[in-house]
């Protein structure tokens, strides 16, 4: 299905700041903001969701934490227990506090690897996958916004015209 | 401007009152005589005490110097010798208790200024924008400084007149017969041992004062030359603070086990410190905010205070175990006897002191939400504190009662005496001076810190 898309680009963060907060007073919904590096307080200009990905973040350290208690005592208890430095070898407690940068590690491990891959799943993005960016020059100096037209193409370029757009362009977005 | 509140100025002194009535209580009742300490220990224990005690390995410096020191002086028997010592470090043991208990309750409020000390000079040398409104907050609790560091010293001092066993290297009977101790007396013997702590306390106090100067001069000013002098004094200080900190952590804390080192005491001290120090900021600020002040300190500035608070915890813990597991795997007589006495006789405030500092921040501060809480972030900054007292208990107890403590009448008469104080002392410096810097050229980066 395509639908009717208006792009309108921005060479100024402030600016677009400004712009996005003018729109959406206006009660335009706004789909996307491309922009070449991360701009403080977007987000919540747009009225986005906070992200429940610290979450996910706190799981995966759990499982990393609980990993490594197994694995360790499978390793160095159960499967073949080990004599380090004359600690009792059949015991998981009395060796515990030497298996704790283990359990540090791979807490984190997990917890920081996981939440990353969670993110670029989370975000579309995987291997292959082709660009969803409508404008290469949002990965250089430009910023974009796109808001969906419903009958109201004439209000909303003035809108956006009026908001310091640079470019304004209308097109039919696939999707 | 602030004014001193009377409910909280009577609550400061009716604290300080009632624990100097319990510290008085603790030293009335501390034994005199050997019979009198073999009395108190026999009737708090049904099951009578000794046993195995002398074997026990915490008691192994101690009592073996006194050992030596008793059978030398009284040239009695050897077996006679060593139960008679016995007894008498019973008794030094029990005579300790109300001077550990308000040693550790002094250094304590003592180093959470000094910890704020270190934390504001890293926000001036770092000329931090988020920081300036809390500065303020910051010099009213670093004015305990003075009175805090005095009092220290004045109990270092009475320990070196012999009013007190907490430091047994002090004892030039012991160090006699000590072949250790006499390798260490050219750093620690009685007389180097004050003046380093005369120079400590010398140069944290300056920097304080001198600090504060400059920092209400600037609000004067016309130009930023007090700021920037600020700046580079603290720069320099954070040097000065980082070597004498370290010093100061072996000389007053780690010298009660004059046997026992560890390399990295005086950061473990630190992070201690460090960690209070900023909990203070935080609850000081909140309660200020509560009462209509501070208007321009958000929820962000608590957010990033509760950081702190949550990443030190970490750090302390880091080093905690840094210490920990280094010594319990090697398995070193002489090293691991610091953890076995305090496995075997303060198994609770041991573990209970990881539990306050480690795990209760960890969960409870964990939520980014939470730490914007202000009522949240006062109930997590008291367990840490407490946490924190009981570190510095288990720091220095074991080494100077042994397994005579008990948190009693002279523990929590300490708290009270040195917490009324302390909260005196850093709220009547809160009332001197406007609560909010004027000039400071960060002040509006400050006041639109958000996150």
């Amino acid at each position: 299905m395509a639908s009717k898309v208006i792009h309108a680009l921005y060479t100024d963060d402030d600016v677009l700041m400004h712009a996005v907060k003018k729109v959406r007073a206006e009660h335009h919904h706004i789909e996307e903001v491309y922009t070449p590096f991360p701009v403080h307080g977007l987000d919540k200009a747009l009225g986005l969701e906070d992200t429940r990905i610290a979450i996910t973040s706190f799981m995966y350290g759990c499982l990393g934490l609980t990993v490594a208690i197994v694995m360790m005592n499978y390793i160095m208890i159960d499967d073949w227990p080990q004599d380090i430095g004359g600690k009792p070898s059949f015991s998981y407690m009395e060796n515990m506090p030497a298996f704790v940068p283990i359990m540090f590690e791979l807490t984190v491990f997990f917890a920081a690897h996981l939440m990353v891959i969670t993110f670029y799943l989370r975000s579309k993005m995987w291997p292959f996958k082709k660009a969803e960016n409508p404008d290469v020059r949002t990965t250089d100096d430009h910023f974009l916004m796109e808001i969906g037209v419903h009958n109201n193409e004439k209000e909303l370029t003035a809108l956006l015209w009026d908001t310091g757009a640079v470019e304004i362009n209308v097109t039919e977005k696939e999707s | 401007m602030y004014t001193f509140s009377n409910r909280l100025k009577i609550g400061s002194f009716i604290a300080m009152a009632v624990g100097l009535i319990c510290l008085a209580t603790g030293f009335l009742s501390a034994p005199s005589t050997v019979e009198e300490a073999k009395a108190m220990v026999a009737s708090a224990h049904d099951d009578g005490h000794g046993g195995g005690h002398g074997e026990e390995a915490s008691h192994e410096a101690t009592a073996d110097s006194h050992a030596e020191k008793d059978g030398h002086g009284a040239q009695a028997s050897h077996d006679e010798g060593h139960d008679a010592s016995h007894d008498e470090h019973l008794l030094h043991q029990l005579q300790n208790r109300p001077w550990s208990a308000l040693y550790v309750a002094a250094f304590f409020f003592f180093m959470i200024s000094l910890g704020v000390l270190a934390f504001y000079a890293i926000q001036r040398a770092a000329q931090a924008g988020w920081s300036p409104l809390l500065f303020r907050v910051m010099e009213g609790i670093t004015a305990y400084l003075v009175p805090g560091g005095i009092i220290v010293f004045v109990i270092l001092l009475l320990s070196v007149l012999h009013m007190n066993h907490m430091f047994v290297w002090m004892d030039a009977d012991v160090v006699a017969h000590d072949k250790l101790l006499q390798g260490k007396a050219g750093y620690l013997n009685p007389t180097f041992f004050l003046i380093r702590a005369a120079i400590f306390l010398g140069g944290w106090i300056f920097y304080r004062e001198y600090s504060r100067k400059l920092s209400l001069a600037q609000d004067e000013s016309d130009d930023n030359s007090n700021f920037k002098l600020n700046f580079r004094i603290s720069a320099a200080f954070l040097v000065f603070y980082l070597i004498t900190e370290s010093m100061m952590s072996w000389d007053w804390i780690m010298s009660v086990d004059p046997h026992w080192f560890s390399t990295l005491f005086g950061w473990y001290v630190f992070a201690s410190m460090f960690v209070s120090g900023i909990t203070v900021i935080a609850m000081v600020a909140i309660y200020l905010k509560s009462k209509g002040h501070l208007e321009d300190v958000n929820d962000s500035h608590i957010h990033d205070l509760a950081k702190f608070m949550f990443g030190i915890s970490i750090f302390w813990t880091y080093l905690w175990f840094s210490q920990f597991m280094l010594i319990w795997y090697a398995n070193i007589p002489e090293e691991v006897t610091y953890f076995i006495t305090r496995i075997e006789d303060y198994q609770l405030p041991f573990f209970g002191m990881l539990a306050m500092n480690f795990i209760f921040p960890l969960l409870v501060l964990m939520n980014s939400d939470y730490k914007r809480v202000n009522w949240f972030v006062i109930m997590a900054g008291i367990v840490v504190l407490f946490g924190h007292y009981m570190d510095v208990f288990n720091m220095i107890m074991p080494a100077t009662v042994g397994d005579q403590w008990y948190i009693g009448v002279p523990e929590i008469g300490g708290i009270l005496f040195f917490g009324g104080l302390f909260v005196y002392w850093v709220f009547n410096t809160l009332t001197k001076q406007p609560l909010q810097p004027k000039r400071n050229p960060f002040i509006e980066e400050s006041r639109q810190f958000h996150y």
